[in-house]
This record gives C-alpha cells, structure tokens and sequence, in this order.
C-alpha cells in the first residue's frame, strides 16, 4: 500500500467514526421540547421531553418529608400531570413557567428527572440551557415578562 | 459630565484606531516610516483613550455614580467596594470596555516589542491589531453604549446579580479575555505573513510565547470559571457543556493543536497551510464566542441580555474569515509543504493525529452548541442535545489524546523502528496495564475508569521514563543529582515545561474522571438535631439563623459534619435574599479535601427553624482539577521562559 493511500484511508477511517459517533450520540440524547398540549396529542412512553408550561396555582404540592414533589404543567390548551423527588428550585412556584425534563409514564403522568424554573436575570442557573423556543413559549404562556 | 466625558474618549479612541490602522497599512505598503511611526502614536493614544474610559467606568462605580445608566443598572447602594469593582464588567456594555482594553495594551506590547525585530511583517502586524481594537471601540460606540446617561438620575441603583457577588468574578473574566485577546496576537502575524508573503517560520517563531499566554490564559479563566460553578451555583459541578463554556472551550481546543502543530513546521517545514488556518480557526472562535454569549442566540448561563450587537459580531467574523480566506488564496503556492510524512509511525504523524483529535473535538463541541440552531432551521424541531450528547462524544478523543500525549513526546521523529518503540514504551504499556489491573483487584467494575486510569499512567510513565533517561545521561557526565534534573528543567525548559503541563493535564483527567465515577449524593429534609449519613459521613442539623446584610437578607443553617473523627466540620449553607430579585440565591458550603469534598446546599426549610431540606454530596476528586491547574500554570512559567540551549 503507498504512503498516500495509507493515509487517506487512515483520514476515512477517522472521519467514518467521527460522524457515527456524532450520530450516536443525538440519537442517544436528542432530547424534544414539547408543549403539554403537543405531548397530549402524541405521548410515548418511555421518550425522553423537555416540557414546558405554566405551574397550575392550586396544584402544586410538596411533601418535605418525602421530598415527593406534584404539579400540573398547562399551555391553556391541555395539562399534564408532573411529578418529581426532590426539593423545587427557588425560582420554582405556582403561576410560573417551568421547563421540565423527564418522560412520560404509561400510568398517565409526566416523571420529571430535573426541574428548570424560568429566570429573567442576565445570568442563569447552570441547568437552564434550553432551546431558543423556550423563550418564545413562555413568554406566550406568561403574558407578562418581569 | 462622566457619561459624555466617558462616550467622548470612546469615539476618540476609534477614530485614531480607524486612523493608525489605515496609516500602518499604507506605511506597509509603500515603506514610508513617517507613517508606520504616526501609527505607532495611534497605538498609544488608543491605549490611554480606552484605559481613561475604562477608569473612569471604575471611578463612576466607586463614587456610586448614577447618572452613567450602566453604573445604575449594574450596582446599588448596598453593593460592596470590592463587588463594585468586579461590577464593570459584570454586563454586556463594560465587559466590551475590559476587552478593548486587553486588546489595546496587547498592541502596545506588540509595538514595544517587535518595532525592531520583526521589521517586516510588524506594520502589518499593527495594522490588523488596530483594525481589530478599532471594531471593539466600534462596537463601544454604537450597540453597546457603556457611557450613557440616565435621566432622571435614580436615588439608587437596581443593583449587581448576586451570583456575581464572588472573588472568583474579578480573575474569571479578566484571564478568559486576556487568553481571547491574545489570540489576536498570532492571528494578526499570521494575516502578516499573508500579506507580505513570508509564510515561513518567522511568524511561528516570533508568536510562539505570544500563544502560549493566550493559551495559559484561556485554560486559567476556564478552570477558574470551574471553580465559580462549583462553588457559587450549587448544583455540584464545575462543567455543564453550557453553550458559552463551550464557545470558550472551542478556541482552547484549537489553540492546543497549534501550540503542537507548530512544532512541526519548525522542524520538518510542514503543515504551513494547517498553522495559518488554525489560527485563523482559533481567532474566528474567540469572535464566535463573543458572539454567541452576547447576541442572545442561544440562552445559557452566561447570556447577556442584549441581541442587537449580534449582527455586528456575525459581520465581523465574515469579514475576517473571507478576509483570510481571500489572502490564503492568494499566497497558495507559498503555502504548499516542502516536508513529507515518511511514515505512519513517526512523531509528525502523533502530532497530526493529536491535531486531527483536537480539531474533531472543537468540531463536536461546535455541532453540539448549534445543534438546537440547525435542527429549528432544517426540521422545524426544537431538539437539543446537553451533556450526555457532549461527554459521549468527546470521551473516545479525549482518551485518544491522553494516549497521545504519552507517545507523541517521544516517539522518534520520521519513522520510529521497532527498537525505538520498544525502548521507549514497553515499560509504560506494562506498567500502565498493571495498574490498570491492580485497579481491578481493588474492586473498580467500570472498564471505561479502569482504561482512563490504565493510559493515565501510561503517559505518565513515557513522562516519566523520559524524564529519568536524560537526568542519568547527564549523571554519567558526573553532574550531581540535584544540578543534573535543575540543568535539565533549565536547559530544556521548552520540552520539559511542556511535559509539566501534560502532567498537570493528567492530573485533571484523574479529578474529572474520579468526580464523575465516585461522587454520590443525597437529598433528604432534616428535622433539628436529626442526622443523615452518606458515604462514612454522618451531618447533623444544628438550627437555623437569619440575619441582614448589607444588601441582603440571609438565612443561614448550621450543620455538623462527623467521619470516623467526630466534629470534622460544620457548616453553613445558606439562602440569600436579595431584594432586586425574585428569587433567592442558594449560598453552598464545603469542607475541600484532598480526595473528597463535603459538600452541602440548603433546598428549603421551615420558618421556625425545625427542619430544612439539605442536598449533600460527596464529590471525589474534584480537587485535583484544582490543583492540576497549579501544574499548568508551573509548566507554562517553565515553557515561558527564554530558551537557553544554544548557551548550553
């Protein structure tokens, strides 16, 4: 085999893996974003959402004790049941948007693994990463930014 | 008078940038000194224009001066001296100012330095960083205002962003845009080289330690940003693949394989093509970067809220990449290697793989952060790939570097024989599988710890064997021990600066693999007296306390940490209340070790002190990211300084 050859096929080689690991991994971790009224329309189980929504006042409910967290997400159109362990991050509460990232359950309700709460400062929590859409989609659910 | 004062200085700052900028290139072309000399003028007065604008920005922050709307907006009555000084960069507007200053004292020491060595690509050199400076200042003046006025002029302030309320704010920024900044430095030799046609080794040569700060000072300002994560934002981590980590994570990667690619141009004349287009890359990062955190395209952790500069950063790095594209165009001929890879086992190709890997992953990084951009504008979806997407795909690199790292400093250049591989590296493989397996025995089950550990300690070894072979050669010349291992650090501190830093690579790579494989966490509510174990650890609730600040209000808890020695510790998380804000602001405490840091947020607790929801983790290893950031920052100082072989 000739030195050039060699080498170009080394190149193939690396760009072969480097574009099947790309591919792996957003397969693996793609993760949708979804409003509740989307997620009702179409729900599989066992997929990985980011959901957002309105926290429903009324429904929020926390056992301490448990650390067992529950809230309905809504968009004005349809509303999911969420639930959670663990302790709600403190821009978290009722009547504000949340984003929720978790799957649906084939039980009826959404099981949240992480929690990000909407922040309108300059800097945000770590976690708070989300898609450009998210921006839009709150601030239609909120109505009003602070 | 502070904000026309201030918007004043600025303007004049850019025009005589626009000037000395256009005078050093005209001074290029024709080779009339007059007007290479006005430029050098030009350069100083932009440097004491801007560093004017930006004390009287410190000066408007000290005296609380609120008709500046920036001053107004950015701190408040109740702010401390200390974070006060830190606010002036804390936003969009004053972190451009720090910036254009960085950049102009980099083209001061520029002029200062390579008026007189550098004679012929230098003009050149002057005219790109003052181009450069004169787009910041450019950027000062229109979408990005700093010095306006507020009127009516407020009684108080809005106030800082709590999570800036930390030391970690004054060094974080400044060494990021000192190593952003000092990338301009080789990109603007390289543009040099362009333009005059010396694509040889004269521009490498002469960049090579300005590289290397920028490089020390960009991997500084992302440890220390690191640090900031971990112990101000409480969720446990340092690194969240948050889009502007990455925008700054980017030109770190590519900068590291210019560092090595330039090696092997001074060496076998090859690559020149790969050299300039790299630091173009690393250059056209830094801008993206900049771009990325403060266009709001895409949200993050670092987001400034501002998005009509946008287009101003995105212009600018078009007319910079089509700009360097057009000249490496122009100069293909020049450009064409004169070296030849002899063979696949050989030092020039550790080194292109090493690059090659580098690059791959700057590229990953890339995909990944405007992922969320593409998969909107092709499919209409709003997908986003975070850190699992990140960690999958970088890991088999990063191994691959790491294993990299142990051969490319060794392996012989050309075309390596069986005996040289064997002489060099059958003790490293063996003792690298040994520990591997002694690993194994001692009960690690995950392969990928198991192989992390495994190359670790096979690199450190070639480091290592290396290292022993050469002080022996120079004992047999009858050196002492101690002169022989410090006249090689001396002689040699290019090599050996370069093999501290892998050491201190090495080191991180332990702390990031350790932190990932062994940390364990909980979250549990307490009631007070009651306790919660974790990993030999037992920590007690003690009560709770509230207290005022002097711009907050603060509820502190009081928690006992006990191991096998009763009383190691207690500690005070706490919640902060800021009144400018709508929610509080979690404060962590932490007992550092060695090996393991206890480390415990306050969640939520009752008012009347009774219980509190606590999260405790303990974190393995996270120190010695830390600390292999010491060992960096030994080696570069090492690399750094003047190479004495020659005089050897």
């Amino acid at each position: 085999m000739s030195r050039r050859l060699k080498f170009v096929t080394g190149g193939a080689v690396i760009a072969l893996a480097l574009a099947y690991l790309i591919y792996a991994g957003v397969t693996q971790s793609a993760v949708y974003f979804v409003t509740p009224a989307e997620l009702r329309a179409a729900p599989v189980a066992g997929k990985s959402y980011r959901l957002g929504g309105m926290v429903v006042p009324g429904s929020l409910a926390w056992e301490p004790q448990t650390l067992n967290l529950r809230f309905t997400l809504s968009d004005g159109q349809a509303t999911i049941p969420v639930r959670h362990r663990g302790t709600p991050p403190d821009l978290f509460g009722e009547g504000r948007g949340a984003v929720v990232e978790g799957r649906w359950q084939q039980e009826g309700h959404f099981q949240a693994t992480l929690i990000l709460a909407k922040h309108s400062e300059e800097y945000k929590a770590p976690h708070d990463t989300s898609q450009p859409g998210y921006k839009e989609l709150i601030k239609t659910l909120k109505g009003s930014q602070p | 008078m502070t904000p026309e004062i201030g918007a004043g200085a600025v303007m004049v700052a850019l025009l005589l940038a626009l000037y000395g900028s256009v005078a050093a290139a005209a001074g290029a072309s024709t080779g009339r000194t007059s007007l290479l000399l006005s430029a050098q003028h030009a350069a100083l007065g932009v440097f004491l224009l801007v560093t004017a604008a930006l004390g009287l920005l410190v000066y408007a922050f000290l005296t609380f001066d609120f008709s500046v709307r920036y001053v107004a907006t950015n701190t408040n009555l109740g702010t401390p001296f200390y974070y006060r000084i830190t606010a002036v960069w804390g936003a969009l507007e004053g972190s451009i100012v720090l910036w254009a200053w960085m950049l102009a004292l980099y083209t001061l020491i520029v002029v200062v330095r390579h008026r007189q060595n550098a004679r012929e690509l230098y003009p050149w050199v002057l005219a790109v960083m003052l181009g450069v400076l004169a787009f910041f200042l450019l950027v000062m003046a229109g979408p990005a205002p700093v010095f306006q006025r507020m009127i009516p002029v407020p009684n108080d302030g809005r106030g800082l962003n709590p999570l800036l309320e930390d030391t970690g704010m004054i060094t974080h920024p400044v060494c990021l845009y000192l190593g952003f900044t000092g990338f301009t430095v080789p990109f603007a030799f390289a543009v040099a080289a362009l333009a005059t046609g010396r694509v040889g080794d004269t521009w490498i040569a002469l960049t090579r330690r300005w590289t290397l700060v920028a490089w020390y000072f960009l991997s500084l300002g992302l440890l220390i940003g690191g640090w900031w994560s971990y112990h101000v934002l409480g969720w446990g981590g340092y690194w969240a693949w948050d889009p502007v980590e990455n925008a700054a994570f980017m030109p770190w990667l590519t900068g590291t394989a210019f560092l090595h690619s330039v090696m092997i141009q001074e060496r076998r004349r090859m690559l020149k093509l790969w050299n300039i287009s790299l630091v173009v890359l690393t250059f056209s990062l830094t801008l993206f970067g900049t771009f990325l955190t403060r266009s709001g395209v895409i949200a993050s952790v670092h987001a400034f809220t501002q998005g009509s500069i946008g287009a101003f950063f995105l212009g600018f790095l078009a007319l910079v990449v089509l700009t360097s594209l057009a000249l490496i165009a122009w100069r293909w001929d020049a450009l064409r290697a004169q070296g030849e890879l002899d063979s696949v086992v050989s030092r020039e190709s550790a080194f292109l793989l090493n690059n090659v890997f580098l690059v791959a992953s700057a590229f990953t990084v890339f995909f990944g952060t405007v992922f969320p951009l593409l998969a909107e504008a092709v499919r209409g979806e709003k997908v986003s790939v975070g850190a699992p997407f990140f960690n999958l795909v970088n890991l088999p690199l990063f191994l691959a570097l790491i294993f990299l790292m142990g051969v490319g400093p060794l392996i012989a250049w050309r075309r390596a024989s069986l005996e040289n591989l064997r002489r060099n590296f059958l003790a490293p493989v063996v003792i690298g599988i040994a520990a591997a397996a002694l690993f194994r025995v001692a009960g690690t089950a995950s392969a990928l710890t198991l192989l992390t550990f495994g190359l670790t300690v096979f690199t450190a070894t070639t480091l290592g064997v290396d290292f022993t072979r050469a002080t022996r050669a120079r004992l047999r010349m009858g050196e002492r021990l101690g002169a022989a291992m410090g006249g090689l650090l001396i002689r040699h501190n290019r090599r050996y600066g370069g093999f501290v830093v892998h050491i201190g690579i090495l080191v991180i790579a332990l702390g990031v693999m350790g932190s990932h494989a062994w940390s364990v966490q909980t979250e549990t509510t307490l009631k007070r007296g009651e306790t919660t174990e974790l990993a030999g650890y037992k920590v007690r609730f003690d009560g709770l306390a509230a207290r005022q600040e002097s711009n907050h209000f603060k509820v502190v808890g009081t928690f006992t940490v006990s191991n096998h020695r009763p009383n190691l510790a207690v500690l005070h998380p706490s919640k902060k209340f800021y009144p400018q804000e709508q929610a509080p602001i979690a404060g962590v405490d932490y007992r550092l070790g060695l090996t393991e840091d206890v480390y415990l947020v306050l969640g939520d607790f009752a008012r009347d002190g009774s219980h509190a929801t606590i999260k405790l983790q303990i974190n393995r290893l996270v120190s010695w990211i830390w600390v292999g950031g010491v060992i960096i920052t030994l080696g570069t100082v090492l690399a750094i300084l003047p190479e004495r072989r020659r005089a050897g």
